[in-house]
């Protein structure tokens, strides 16, 4: 928590930037979307729960999407679904991330060639932030994609566009 | 009842309703007429000494020869027999007697045939896609099916 390290001390006065509090509280409280579309949503499961403990980062999975800030797609996007997460996320507030799960909605995974029913990647739908490999990942795997998710909102500002 | 005392049991009953059979396949089986699978198939639940009150399986095939084909694997839990019927149609012309009236189970079943095969089951009383969507086009277990370039907007192919 290194922004509000021994900065208590003289009467609770706190300095800092509006941008550096703005991140701090985002990336601290990522609020995740329940829902799951596959296999993946077994390792998203087992991140959640006690041996991983994704709420360590302040991942709470919310069964809504106007009070989440992430959807986790994890799973296979079919044709028929993409329509419905696009209206998902269209749903979720600003601003939203989006972690995209597993080798199926990177790319399409073992449905490349075959899969006439297989969105070939979810980022035809919606956008990118975090890309997390793996058929499928392993809850760890998870953790290193909310953990990058969290290195993008903690460099992100007000004023300058952010890349 | 064995296998062959089924056959002979239903060509006695059906006559030309019966087409083919092999008695000797690991699952034996039995070729009936598509425009006759409703009476012989209420005749297998409803005789005593047959009673096959349990449809385990429907399936649609593309045998990729100009023909489609439904499979239905039929057990008897009282009586602990078991026999595969088949009925055959044709791309130009692919319907078939629905059975969702005898048993429930092949609603579905049927549904799924023909939204992946395209087999018209004549009678089914709500034969809608299942599993895909309503707007979707063509039939994609067909072998000849064609993956589309779109699909409402999303590209398909890799």
């Amino acid at each position: 928590m290194g922004l509000l390290d021994q900065r208590f001390q003289n009467g609770n006065i706190l300095i800092t930037s509006i941008d550096n509090l703005l991140n701090w509280a985002r990336l601290s409280s990522l609020w995740q979307m329940q829902f799951g579309l596959a296999c993946c949503a077994i390792e998203m499961m087992a991140a959640s729960a006690s041996n991983f403990d994704i709420m360590r980062f302040g991942v709470i999975p919310r069964a809504t999407p106007r009070q989440t800030d992430v959807m986790i797609v994890a799973g296979t996007v079919t044709l028929k679904m993409a329509s419905r997460i696009k209206r998902l996320y269209d749903q979720m507030p600003e601003p939203r991330y989006v972690i995209s799960m597993g080798s199926c909605s990177n790319c399409g995974g073992p449905y490349w060639e075959h899969g006439y029913h297989v969105l070939k990647g979810v980022d035809r739908v919606i956008p990118v932030d975090v890309y997390v490999p793996g058929c499928p990942p392993r809850p760890e795997a998870l953790l290193e994609g909310i953990i990058k998710l969290q290195e993008k909102v903690r460099k992100e500002s007000l004023v300058k566009k952010s890349a | 009842m064995t296998p062959q005392e089924i056959f002979d049991d239903l060509k006695a009953q059906f006559g030309d309703g019966i087409l083919d059979g092999k008695m000797d396949a690991q699952q034996p089986w039995i070729q009936i007429a598509g425009g006759r699978v409703k009476e012989i198939c209420e005749y297998l639940r409803n005789d005593a000494r047959l009673s096959f009150d349990y449809l385990s399986c429907l399936s649609g095939v593309d045998y990729n020869d100009g023909r489609l084909g439904v499979v239905y694997h039929l057990t008897s839990m009282g009586l602990r027999h078991k026999i595969v019927l088949k009925a055959f149609c044709t791309k130009e012309n692919p319907h078939v007697q629905s059975v969702a009236g005898i048993w429930g189970t092949a609603n579905w079943h049927e549904r799924e045939a023909f939204d992946l095969i395209g087999v018209v089951f004549d009678g089914h009383p709500d034969l809608r896609r299942i599993l895909l969507p309503y707007d979707w086009e063509g039939h994609p277990l067909r072998k000849d099916y064609k993956v589309p370039e779109f699909y409402d907007g999303m590209k398909v192919p890799y």
